[in-house]
C-alpha cells in the first residue's frame, strides 16, 4: 500500500542523510522525497512516499522516531489529505504541433511557462496520478525533458503536523 | 565557575564532568591537541591500545561490566575507520559508548586531506547518534548530550567527530557546562502503561504454560532483582538469551537455560509449547526464534521493551509494553504479588496445580537431553571443550567475569558456565565479532582490578586481536585466557560438516598455527599448553592460584577438533526442531 510520511525533523546538518540512510539500511524503498525548512526555521519537513504493508509501515514510523533528530511523524495516507506534485515538461514543438501542446496543457490545467521557437515548457501541479496521466496523453515522442518535484502533502481539516 | 579553556582541554574537562575515569585510545595527527590536554591532567586515565578496534572493545567490555559508558578516543582517517567494527559491535548489543574521533581541520574537510574520512557518514548506520563539532564553544553541550543519549532509553554508541581546529590550544573560550539537557525530539521510555501492565499480569496468572524469556535489556537496565522476585513469586520457568545470561542465576532450578539456536532442549521445547511468553528486553532475534512463521504457535506474547521498534518487529505482541525493563518489572512485580496474595485457597490450589503440571512436563524434557548428555569421558579421549568450560567454572568457583570471543567456544561457555549474576558474561551477541574477547576482558579487568577475569577464546578469534597482549603487559592486567584450540574455525567447520558434506573450505590451518605458549611468553606473559585430559584441571587450578595473581596466563587447551555444539536448531524449522547430536535429529514439521 502507498504511504506518504510527513516528518518534522530538527533542521541540522546531516539530519536528512540519517532519514535517507534509514530507508536504505532497513530495506525500505523511497519512491520520492522532498525536504525544505518550515516556517519555524529550526525545523525541516520531509515528505517521503513509499509502498509498505501494515507491518512495514509500523516499523518505518517506529524507526523514524528512533532517529534522535526526528520530532514528529505522520502517515498522511492514514486519513484525509491533500497531495501535490509539481512537474515541468519541455515539449518539442513546431508551427503545426503548438496548438495541440497548448490545448493539452489547458485540459490538464497546466501553464506554458517558457516558449522558444522549437520548445514549450509546461508546468503542471496536482496529484501524482494526474501528472502521470498528462505524460501518457502526450506520448513519449514530443517530450524532451521531465522534472518532478516529488510529493508534498498535508492533512485535511484539523489533521495538523506541528509541535 | 567559568574558565577559559582550549577546545582540547574542554573536551577532557567535559569527560571529567561526566565522571569518566578511564578512556581507551590511540593518538595521531588530528588528535594531538587532545592528547596534549590529556597529558596535562590526572583525573582521566588514558589506556594506550595497539589497535583502535581493540580500544572500542575495551570500552565496550568496561561498559558491559560496570553499566557506565565506555569512552574511546581515536584519530581521524584510519583511526576512525578501525573503530567501526567495535562501534557496530556495541550498537548491535545496545552498549553505551562514547567514541571521540579526531577529524582534519574544518578548512580541510572535503578536500581528501591526509587521514581524512567522513566519520559521521561512515559510522551512521551503526551509531545511536553522532555529532560533528563545529566550534569549540559547543563542546561542553555536545559531550553532555552525547552521554545522555548513549546511556538512556535503549543505550548505544555515540560518535563525536572533532575537527583539529576546534581543539586548537591557542584559542581559548569559556567553558559552560549546561546544567540540564532538554531535547524535544528525544524522549527515552520510562514506566509502562498501567492498563497494559494489569492485562499482562492477568495473562501471566492465568496462563497454563507460561515462559519468561529475558534478554540483554534486563542486564542493561539493572533489572535483575525485580526479575528474580517476579520469577520466584510466579514460580514459572525462565529462559535467558545469550545476552541475558546471569540476569537470572544460571544454576537456579527455575532457570531452564539459554534458548535459541544452541539453547537447551528444555528451553526450546518450553518456548514452542508455551501458551504465554513474557519477553523482557529481548528482541526475538533470528538466532532465537528460528523460523518466525513456525514460532511458538499457541503463545500469546507480552513484549516489554524500551524501544518501541523492537516490539512486533519479528513476532507480533498481543500485549505490548513500552518501557524501561527495571520500571516495568517493578510494576509487574508489585501487581503480581498483590494478586497472588489475594488468592483464595481454591485459586491458589488451581494455580499451583497448573504450575505443577507445567513443571512436570519441563522436567521430563530436562531428562531427554540435558547438557551433560554425551560428556562421558573414556580413557585416551581427546579433551572435550565442554569439560574445559566446566573446569573453568570449578577453578573460578563460578565467580569470574567471563569475556568470550565468537564461535563454538562462545556457545560452550554460554551453555556450561552458569552465571550467577548479571554483567559477568561479556560477549558479542548481535554482531558476533571475532577478536572481541581479549580486549573486552581487558576493559573489565581495568574496571575491576581485583576481580577474576577470564577470556574464553579460540585460536581463530584470539589471533584477530592478539597484539593487545602487549597492552596487557604495559598495564599489568592479570587476565586468564582459556584458548579452546581445535586447530580450525570450529563453528564454520561445524556448519560445513552439517550442511556442506564435510567440505572444509578455508576453515583449517592446523599446520601453520603458532606455538601459543612461546608466543605469549614472547609478550612477557605466562603460557601453558594442555593436550592431555588429565592435565586440564591441575593446570586451571594453577593458573587461577595465588601464584599467578599478577600474571596474564594463557592456557592453550588442545580440544577435540571434531566436536560440535549441540543442540542446534534445524534451519527453517520451529524452535522444537533440533539436531541433538551427530546421530539424532528431532524434526516434527
Amino acid at each position: 500500500m502507498r504511504r506518504i510520511y510527513a516528518v518534522l525533523i530538527e533542521n541540522e546538518a546531516g539530519a536528512l542523510s540519517r532519514v535517507v540512510g534509514l530507508f536504505s539500511q532497513r530495506n525500505f524503498n523511497i519512491e520520492s522525497l522532498t525536504v525544505a525548512p518550515t516556517e519555524d526555521e529550526t525545523l525541516s519537513r520531509i515528505t517521503v512516499t513509499t509502498a509498505a504493508d501494515t507491518g512495514m509501515a509500523e516499523q518505518i514510523i517506529k524507526q523514524l522516531y528512533k532517529l534522535v533528530e526526528v520530532v514528529k511523524v505522520m502517515d498522511l495516507c492514514e486519513g484525509d489529505h491533500i497531495e501535490r506534485e509539481l512537474m515541468l515538461v519541455k515539449v518539442k514543438t513546431d508551427t503545426v504541433t503548438r496548438q495541440e501542446v497548448k490545448r493539452m496543457a489547458d485540459i490538464f490545467r497546466g501553464q506554458i511557462v517558457d516558449v522558444t521557437e522549437d520548445a514549450y515548457t509546461v508546468q503542471l501541479v496536482g496529484p501524482s496520478e494526474k501528472l502521470d496521466a498528462y505524460l501518457r496523453a502526450m506520448g513519449k515522442k514530443p517530450i524532451l525533458e521531465v522534472v518532478r518535484s516529488g510529493v508534498s502533502g498535508i492533512g485535511r481539516g484539523n489533521r495538523v503536523l506541528a509541535i | 565557575m567559568s574558565d577559559r579553556l582550549s577546545g582540547g582541554d574542554m573536551l577532557i574537562r567535559a569527560l571529567q564532568d561526566e565522571g569518566v575515569d578511564i578512556i581507551f585510545g590511540y593518538p595521531g595527527g588530528a588528535a594531538l591537541h587532545i592528547y596534549d590536554a590529556i597529558f596535562r591532567q590526572q583525573k582521566v586515565e588514558h589506556i594506550l591500545v595497539r589497535h583502535e578496534q581493540a580500544a572500542t572493545h575495551m570500552a565496550d567490555g568496561y561498559a558491559r561490566a560496570t553499566g557506565r559508558p565506555g569512552v574511546v578516543l581515536v584519530t581521524s582517517g584510519p583511526g576512525a575507520t578501525n573503530a567501526i567494527t567495535g562501534i557496530a559491535t556495541a550498537y548491535m548489543d545496545s552498549i553505551p559508548l562514547i567514541v571521540i574521533s579526531a577529524q582534519v581541520a574544518n578548512e580541510l574537510i572535503g578536500t581528501d586531506a591526509f587521514q581524512e574520512t567522513d566519520m559521521v557518514g561512515v559510522s551512521r548506520p551503526v551509531v545511536k547518534h553522532s555529532f560533528m563539532i563545529k566550534n569549540a564553544e559547543e563542546i561542553p553541550e555536545v559531550v553532555r548530550k552525547a552521554f545522555h543519549i548513549a546511556t538512556t532509553g535503549r543505550p548505544g554508541p555515540v560518535v563525536i567527530d572533532v575537527p583539529k581546529d576546534t581543539t586548537d590550544p591557542a584559542e581559548l573560550v569559556e567553558y559552560i557546562r549546561p546544567s540540564d539537557i532538554r531535547m524535544r525530539s528525544y524522549n527515552p521510555g520510562g514506566r509502562g502503561n498501567g492498563r497494559q501492565i494489569r492485562t499482562g499480569i492477568d495473562a501471566l496468572i492465568n496462563a497454563e504454560r507460561p515462559v519468561i524469556y529475558c534478554g540483554g535489556g534486563v542486564v542493561q537496565s539493572n533489572a535483575s532483582e525485580p526479575l528474580r522476585e517476579l520469577v520466584r513469586a510466579l514460580n514459572v520457568p525462565i529462559t535467558n538469551t545469550l545476552m541475558g545470561l546471569g540476569a537470572f542465576p544460571g544454576g537456579d532450578p527455575l532457570c531452564i537455560g539459554m534458548l535459541g539456536m544452541h539453547g537447551t532442549y528444555e528451553s526450546n521445547m518450553a518456548m514452542h509449547e508455551a501458551d504465554l511468553i513474557l519477553a523482557i528486553g529481548a528482541r526475538f532475534d533470528d538466532r532465537v526464534t528460528n523460523n518466525p512463521v513456525k514460532f511458538s504457535p499457541q503463545a500469546q506474547v507480552i513484549h516489554v521493551d524500551v524501544d518501541p521498534a523492537s516490539i512486533s518487529k519479528i513476532i507480533e505482541a498481543q500485549i505490548p509494553i513500552v518501557g524501561d525493563a527495571l520500571m516495568v518489572l517493578e510494576q509487574l512485580l508489585e501487581g503480581t504479588k498483590a494478586q497472588i496474595a489475594s488468592f483464595t485457597k481454591a485459586e491458589k490450589l488451581t494455580y499451583d496445580e497448573r504450575n505443577d503440571r507445567w513443571w512436570k512436563q519441563i522436567n521430563e524434557w530436562r531428562c531427554v537431553h540435558g547438557l551433560d548428555h554425551g560428556l562421558q569421558v573414556e580413557p585416551d579421549m581427546p579433551i572435550l571443550p565442554q569439560l574445559a568450560i566446566q573446569g573453568l567454572y570449578k577453578a573460578t568457583n563460578g565467580d569470574a567475569y567471563v569475556a568470550s570471543d565468537v564461535g563454538q567456544h562462545q556457545m560452550f561457555a554460554a551453555q556450561y558456565y552458569h552465571f550467577p549474576e548479571p554483567r559477568r558474561w561479556i560477549n558479542s551477541g548481535g554482531l558476533g565479532t571475532m577478536g572481541f574477547g581479549l580486549p573486552a576482558a581487558m576493559g573489565v579487568q581495568m574496571a575491576f582490578p581485583d576481580a577474576i577475569v577470564a577470556c574464553v577464546t579460540g585460536e581463530g578469534s584470539f589471533m584477530m586481536n592478539m597484539q593487545e597482549l602487549s597492552t596487557c603487559l604495559q598495564y599489568g592486567l592479570p587476565i586468564k585466557v582459556l584458548n579452546l584450540n581445535n586447530q580450525a574455525l570450529g563453528m564454520v567447520k561445524q556448519w560445513q560438516d552439517m550442511q556442506y558434506g564435510g567440505r572444509h573450505s578455508h576453515s583449517t590451518y592446523s599446520d601453520s598455527l603458532p606455538d601459543f605458549k612461546t608466543l605469549v611468553e614472547a609478550f612477557g606473559h605466562v603460557g601453558y599448553k594442555v593436550s592431555e585430559a588429565a592435565d586440564l584441571e591441575p593446570t586451571l587450578e594453577e593458573a587461577f592460584s595465588e601464584k599467578h595473581k599478577q600474571n596474564l596466563v594463557f592456557i592453550d587447551v588442545w580440544v577435540d577438533p571434531h566436536e560440535h555444539v549441540y543442540p542446534m536448531a534445524i534451519k527453517g524449522g520451529s524452535m522444537r526442531d533440533m539436531v541433538l547430536n551427530k546421530s539424532t535429529r528431532q524434526e516434527t514439521t
